[in-house]
């Protein structure tokens, strides 16, 4: 009953704070709500019983990758977007088709959900604790952690290059 | 469920305004020793030996006037204190100060989030702590922003870089105690330290002590490393528009984050509230003061991890803005590094 | 309890909110935040699933995908940074032209 509140809690702020992410012109409003995004399905994770992976949301994702977008944001201070006015295709067009697609999917999900069954942290189900997680990222899926460090090293070599001033 | 609540909002209670005092006393120990370091008083006059400072500071913080400058970005203005003071003063929530504590009828344990017994423990705290601090960096970068000054804005930008390039190596130098300890719960880093001051994790640590105390001073961003706050670098940094109450959020944040750091460092690598020689608590104590005496021990390591701290901020001069990124990511990061390869090279051929 | 139907409605709904704003928006950041939204969404689909069916692959699996996110955005800023260092714009409807 509890996870019940809480997941409907959490999911609202989810849903308007993405909402908010949208209707803003502000690129910095939208970061903030985007932050604010990742924090609520931080707590989703939790009740999910993923606590490793709540933890390194908030570490990774809401600490140090929108500090990254938000330090973008005050460094070439970008203002409020203007309207280019060209096109309005992508409104007229794109706005009602997602709306259909969402309404779609999450119809097809609430017509079946007497099959599917529960998803949430019970006493038989597995908190995904950092030694469980240790053993299977450095056991069975060693090779893709290992090839993940080469893929950070080839983004910090082409961010170092692209961010250079071109300068003789 | 409704008493842990209550017991736990209760705990919430006094630990903050414990903090909170805590904070204001130690910028009159600051001030103090600072003082006496220079060959001067500090502050002499409100009180004995000027003790009732921080009261004169706070009222006058209160009653200054709270100036909103013309062009700021208002929203975000008024929550970058909010936002700084409440990361700091978050982190004390999963902070253990000590074993059981018996209450007659109820019993609980020294920590915010805690059982009954006194065991109970999140198992992930230190990465919330490291979360927590994350967090915080955007107190400074959208104080600077949203105060529509260049000056503002580039010292904000200053710090914000300082704090996250420190918080690699500050995770890192935790991850040597993790490996000897085999847990993330702060509970049991501290249970595995007991038994005297031999079991300290700083003396097989003490590159990583080292490698934690100097980004520990980056992220609070003091002395050697406050460059984006300094009075005499870009005025005054990224609270130059802020007056008053919202001055003094800062102010508290940071000194909150020194007191937070302080007692990672104790639970860490200075056994947390375990004695330094066992028995050296009277057994024939009444109960609850036996169940207070951890918190003695630990607020004496924390005192002295503290006045190091000013002690350090008295002696050492400023780093410039290039040697201090260079320390950072060209010396501390391969240092954590290469003692996290050590320390589990060490860990795995004794097992 | 929580229903495995209602995590995944919650991550459809997000997914087509990332997508909507990659459509209507025009300045790139927020373009690039909509993409991390998508990324997001598709997480909790992986974590909800991953409780669902009784396994940690699903947690393991999203910690790939938040390291390549991170990659992937650090990367798409440095090159926000160098475009915008020539165009002078934000605004993708501007950047129409390959030669200035």
């Amino acid at each position: 009953m509890l996870h019940l509140i809480l997941f409907f809690i959490f999911a609202a702020v989810c849903i308007a704070a993405a909402i908010n992410l949208l209707a803003q012109s502000h690129p910095i409003n939208s970061a903030l709500s985007l932050i604010v995004v990742m924090g609520s399905l931080a707590v989703l994770y939790l009740l999910l019983g993923a606590e490793f992976v709540a933890a390194i949301q908030i570490i990774v994702y809401a600490g140090a990758v929108m500090v990254l977008f938000v330090f973008v944001i005050m460094l070439l201070n970008a203002g409020t977007e203007e309207h280019s006015g060209k096109s309005y295709v992508a409104w007229f067009i794109g706005i009602p088709s997602v709306i259909a697609l969402a309404a779609l999917v999450v119809y097809s999900l609430l017509l079946h959900q007497g099959q599917t069954g529960n998803a949430s942290v019970s006493s038989n189900s597995m908190i995904g604790s950092v030694q469980e997680i240790a053993k299977l990222l450095f056991g069975k899926f060693l090779l893709p952690f290992e090839v993940t460090s080469v893929l950070i090293l080839i983004a910090i070599m082409g961010a170092v290059v692209l961010a250079k001033r071109g300068d003789n | 469920m409704l008493t842990y609540i209550v017991i736990a909002a209760i705990k919430s209670l006094v630990l903050i305004h414990v903090l909170l005092g805590a904070v204001a006393y130690t910028v009159w120990l600051e001030r103090k020793v600072v003082g006496r370091i220079q060959n001067r008083w500090g502050p002499t006059r409100v009180g004995p030996f000027g003790l009732l400072q921080p009261i004169a500071d706070g009222v006058k913080f209160i009653l200054k006037e709270d100036l909103t400058p013309p062009y700021v970005y208002k929203p975000l203005f008024i929550l970058a204190p909010f936002l700084a003071v409440v990361m700091a003063l978050t982190s004390i929530a999963v902070i253990p100060l000590g074993g059981q504590l018996p209450l007659g009828r109820w019993s609980t344990g020294l920590q915010i989030t805690s059982t009954a017994d006194g065991t109970g423990d999140i198992n992930i705290a230190l990465l919330i702590l490291l979360g927590v601090t994350s967090i915080a960096v955007y107190g400074i970068a959208l104080a600077g922003w949203s105060s529509n000054n260049k000056y503002s804005l580039l010292g904000s930008l200053r710090a914000s870089a300082q704090m996250i390039s420190y918080e690699l190596s500050l995770g890192l130098s935790l991850v040597g105690v993790l490996l000897l300890a085999g847990s993330l719960s702060l509970r049991k880093i501290v249970n595995t330290q007991s038994g005297g001051l031999v079991h300290w994790y700083i003396w097989p640590q003490l590159i990583g002590f080292f490698i934690y105390l100097v980004s520990a001073y980056a992220e609070t961003n003091r002395i050697p490393f406050d460059l984006p706050e300094a009075e005499t670098e870009l005025v005054a940094g990224y609270h130059t528009e802020y007056s008053a109450m919202k001055f003094a959020m800062f102010f508290m944040a940071e000194y909150a984050n020194m007191f937070t750091v302080a007692c990672v460092a104790t639970l860490l690598f200075f056994g947390g509230w375990s004695e330094p020689w066992p028995g050296l608590t009277p057994q024939s104590l009444p109960p609850l003061v036996k169940a207070l005496a951890p918190l003695f021990w630990f607020a004496l390591k924390v005192f002295v991890f503290i006045f190091v701290y000013i002690w350090v901020r008295g002696t050492l001069p400023r780093f410039r803005y290039d040697q201090l990124m260079a320390f950072g990511w060209k010396f501390l990061l391969p240092l954590a590094i290469a003692n996290i390869i050590i320390t589990s090279f060490i860990v795995a051929w004794q097992s | 309890m929580v229903p495995l139907s209602y995590y995944l409605g919650l991550s459809a709904v997000l997914f087509c909110l990332g997508v909507l704003g990659f459509l209507i928006r025009r300045s790139i950041i927020t373009i690039f935040m909509s993409i991390e939204l998508m990324l997001n969404a598709v997480n909790l689909s992986f974590v909800a699933f991953g409780a669902y069916l009784h396994t940690l692959n699903g947690q393991v699996f999203v910690f790939f995908v938040m390291v390549v996110a991170a990659a992937e955005a650090a990367v798409g800023l440095a090159i926000i940074i160098a475009v915008f260092r020539t165009r002078e714009t934000l605004n993708v409807d501007r950047v129409n032209l390959l030669k200035l």
